[in-house]
């Protein structure tokens, strides 16, 4: 049996992945980074607009603060969040913007003076000011209340992820690329590491770890169609979940993004919209103002999606070979602009549509595109059942989403995720509970037990074909799981996905190689990208109410008194179903109890209890406190952060003490 | 109508001693926007689930998928098949490592690239992350980004005539790299430094200027400037 030893085993080479292993590796121990392509093709590469951080330096940026940064965030998941985990990451954006200048970002920068800007579609001009010259200045996006999205032109994952894997290379920290993890390795309720094969070779061997650390992405590959890249098939969370151990939080919390091209699928980014893109309908009609007339296009990604929908429901879609469609515009920004902030847009549209952006509209519809639930973690990253077990970026629920994710609050998050975890994760590998190492009989037991599934899957000569099951699944999650749900559909669906996964276990395969064969890899995913499925979809039918981006036609009302929770799934060994329960989230320590978002009409049943919290919060407000020491008397939450990363961040306004 | 297209594709498993390398010749009818990630991922599912290759973010954004399409290297994601002829040959990207079919090790290649031409940011000090970032000039922060965009897809590797004969040659990917990071007043090196990495045959002095590089790169990288400037600064170091 092949083994490996290390003390952090880092499953997933994006951002939050390199940056947690750099953490590790700079505490003095060992960290390695398991990745399924070369880590730089990761799907963080492929983030467009920018990350969020409260620097305030463009004008449009000035009184920006963690506050702020804070209270949209949490309004943004629909008060969905765990509050104390948005706090700290508020808190932790500054400094991750910061740390990427440092380590060579090439961040777009404030150049003083007059320029002209589009603003709900008129050119407006701004003056930025002589002292903010040549720091990180930012664009606006959805869902916030100040330009908060720091940028590289629209190739913000590029930029960084590159950064970053400089230097997890500069650092020597070792990447096995083209491996895969296919089972954790666990003792009761402690994890030892992985099963791990080869994607080249086909061998397994086992990887024993201190900590292991599930960095694996979305999960949105289970939709037919989807922005993100081909390998987000949710195969981290599959993997706490085949553990019966650890459990997946929000699954059913996935978000669809307003502006796919179709019919690629490809994103272009919120940033079009921010830098005062507008969408059409058939007639060439703005039709957002009639919806939303205080945030128009720049609503939350959940409320755009939904009303483009509405729209096209009305009978004013765009009729293609493809289906229905709107216009996203952004002539109005000119060839100037689009030359330098959008790029990477222009280049989707002239290879993928052959269109020139700076002149035509671009054909877009809402798309599957960001996984807000993930695995269950607490606000260290660990999972409260599996000791030695943590997740972290989009892989994770820790949960600072909650129902719906803000636009450049993504990128922020992989990065804040990777600094803070890669901190606990070395904690716990100098811990005397990492201490105790995992018996070789053991792992080896786990490796023959993938062993043998290999092979039994390779050689099976069942009547079912991976590609077609896949296929049906896509389309069960597309149609019964998306945009708008009902119970019906959703009951429709969850059988028809348990019947498709039983029937997955009957695949006949054609190239029975146990090395480089993507048809056995397609096999082997499909179970699990099913039992993924299958907690998504079980997850939606049970929620009757409303959140973020869960809509139920049937429960339109966000229904605070019955499902201000979140929902946890596991999958015990032999079930044909996941199994679901609830954790509460506390109304009584919430710095924003919930409110109104001010999208539509307000439709929400009150929690009982939060009218008493408001009026102590309201009451802590009057006293007039500065506003560290009010958010402190509100939710503290500094006791989290690692004390290095406690100190306040630096403004123009408001420089260190 | 729609055209029948008719792919000639490279077969090989390098792992398998009795594998001889071959060509396979496949069918498809087209369809309108159809891409070469359509096409062999249609080829996949329909005809052939053995056929390996590499797709990753299908958007022209990773670099995972770059091959050679009729002959010439090219991102396959965002390769229209109505651009392309009714026959089209698909062969692996030379210069790297084959991993089956049309699937190379890219990663391989570059990572031993970066660690040789030690390719990071060489800062002073780390980050005091609290405090306001240092600051840059707009207009120079664009020109980075500029030279940063390399996707490392390969592409300038295939296509470069020295790199054909010399298998240590860091090709237009690393001479880039270091271009980006000698234009970037963040890093500490000087011209001595960097002549210490690319100032000889591997380096920018294996350059013949054929600059099949500057033609396929699919970032239209401005790779032949920053070469012959690159060269230029280094002939000066080399001459003090």
């Amino acid at each position: 049996m092949k083994l490996m030893h290390t003390d952090a085993l880092i499953i997933g080479g994006g951002l939050a992945g390199q940056r947690a292993a750099i953490g590790v590796r700079r505490r003095g121990l060992d960290a390695l980074i398991l990745s399924l392509v070369p880590a730089r093709r990761s799907h963080s590469v492929a983030a467009q607009g920018g990350m969020q951080a409260s620097l305030g330096h463009c004008a449009k940026g000035e009184g920006d603060n963690e506050d702020v940064h804070f209270e949209d965030t949490v309004r943004g998941s629909d008060w969905g969040c765990d509050q104390i985990v948005a706090r700290m990451f508020a808190h932790m954006a500054p400094k991750a913007a910061r740390e990427m200048a440092a380590w060579g970002v090439p961040w777009n920068r404030v150049r003083r003076g007059e320029h002209q800007v589009v603003i709900n579609g008129e050119h407006v001009s701004l003056v930025e000011r002589d002292a903010a010259h040549g720091l990180i200045t930012a664009r606006d996006f959805g869902g916030t209340r100040k330009w908060r999205t720091c940028h590289t032109s629209d190739g913000t994952g590029h930029a960084l992820l590159y950064a970053v894997s400089d230097r997890v290379i500069a650092e020597s920290i070792p990447v096995h690329d083209r491996k895969e993890a296919l089972a954790l390795i666990l003792d009761g309720g402690r994890c030892h590491g992985a099963v791990v094969r080869d994607l080249v070779s086909g061998e397994l061997a086992a990887y024993l770890a201190g900590a292991t650390v599930i960095a694996t992405g979305g999960y949105g590959r289970i939709y037919g169609v989807s922005t993100n890249a081909l390998i987000n098939e949710g195969m981290g969370a599959a993997l706490a979940l085949e553990t019966g151990v650890a459990r997946l939080g929000n699954m059913e919390a996935v978000q669809f993004h307003p502006t796919a091209i179709v019919p690629a699928g490809i994103l272009v980014t919120e940033g079009c919209r921010g830098d005062g893109g507008l969408l059409k309908d058939v007639d060439g009609y703005r039709f957002m103002p009639d919806y939303e007339p205080d945030k128009k296009e720049l609503a939350s990604r959940d409320v755009v999606s939904r009303r483009m929908a509405e729209h096209m429901r009305r009978g004013k879609g765009v009729r293609s070979p493809y289906g229905e469609h709107l216009w996203l515009d952004i002539t109005g920004l000119g060839a100037d602009h689009i030359d330098r902030n959008l790029r990477e847009v222009k280049d989707i549209c002239q290879y993928f549509l052959g269109i020139d952006p700076a002149r035509d509209y671009i054909p877009v519809r809402p798309t599957q595109h960001y996984s807000m639930g993930g695995v269950r973690t607490d606000h260290s990253g660990q999972s409260p059942w599996l000791a030695g077990l943590f997740s972290c970026g989009e892989a994770a629920c820790w949960d600072m989403h909650g129902f719906n994710r803000l636009g450049g609050n993504s990128l922020a998050e992989t990065l804040v995720a990777g600094m803070l975890v890669g901190e606990s994760v070395a904690d716990y590998c100098a811990s005397a509970e990492a201490e105790a190492g995992c018996p070789t009989a053991l792992a080896r037991e786990f490796l023959e037990r993938e062993q043998a599934e290999l092979a039994a899957i390779a050689s099976g000569r069942g009547n079912e074909e991976a590609v077609t099951l896949r296929r049906r699944m896509e389309t069960v999650m597309t149609d019964s799981v998306g945009l708008f749900r009902n119970g019906p559909a959703l009951a429709a669906a969850v059988d028809e996905l348990a019947d498709l996964l039983r029937r997955s276990r009957h695949l006949g395969m054609r190239c029975r190689r146990l090395d480089a064969n993507p048809e056995l890899v397609q096999a082997y995913r499909l179970p699990r990208m099913l039992k993924v499925a299958l907690t998504v979809a079980l997850g939606a039918l049970r929620r009757t109410e409303s959140r973020g981006a869960h809509f139920r036609e049937d429960f339109p009302a966000r229904d605070d008194r019955h499902w201000l929770n979140r929902t946890l799934a596991s999958w015990r060994p032999g079930d044909e179903l996941p199994t679901l329960d609830y954790e509460v989230l506390d109304v009584m320590h919430m710095e924003l109890p919930p409110g109104f978002r001010g999208y539509g009409v307000k439709n929400i049943i009150d929690h009982p209890l939060t009218a008493a919290r408001q009026s102590e919060v309201d009451e802590l407000r009057e006293a007039r406190l500065d506003r560290h020491a009010l958010q402190s008397h509100l939710m503290a939450f500094k006791q989290f952060l690692p004390e290095r990363y406690r100190g306040r961040n630096a403004r123009l306004d408001e420089p260190l003490p | 109508m729609s055209r029948s297209l008719n792919f000639a594709i490279f077969r090989h498993n390098p792992r398998d001693p009795a594998d001889v390398p071959r060509t396979q010749e496949y069918r498809l009818d087209e369809t309108p926007g159809m891409t070469l990630f359509i096409a062999l991922t249609r080829i996949r599912e329909e005809q052939d689930p053995s056929l390996n290759f590499d797709f990753v973010c299908r958007a022209g954004v990773c670099g995972s998928c770059a091959m050679l399409i009729n002959g010439r290297p090219g991102l396959a994601c965002r390769t229209l098949t109505a651009s392309l002829p009714p026959d089209i040959s698909l062969f692996p990207l030379p210069g790297f490592e084959l991993i089956g079919d049309l699937s190379v090790n890219t990663g391989k290649w570059m990572r031993a690239m970066s660690e040789r031409l030690r390719a990071w940011l060489h800062f002073e000090a780390e980050p005091e992350v609290d405090a306001l970032e240092a600051r840059m000039e707009p207009e120079l922060a664009e020109q980075v980004y500029e030279l940063d965009r390399c996707t490392e897809c390969g592409c300038c590797v295939a296509g470069c005539g020295t790199a054909q004969m010399r298998a240590d040659f860091v090709g237009a990917v690393g001479m880039n790299k270091i271009a980006r990071f000698r234009l970037d007043p963040r890093d500490v090196r000087s011209d001595a430094d960097f002549y210490e990495v690319v100032g000889d045959d591997s380096g920018v002095f294996g350059c013949m200027s054929l600059l099949g590089c500057h033609d396929l790169c699919p970032k239209r990288l401005p790779l032949q400037t920053q070469i012959a400037y690159l060269r230029r600064s280094m002939a000066r170091q080399g001459l003090w």
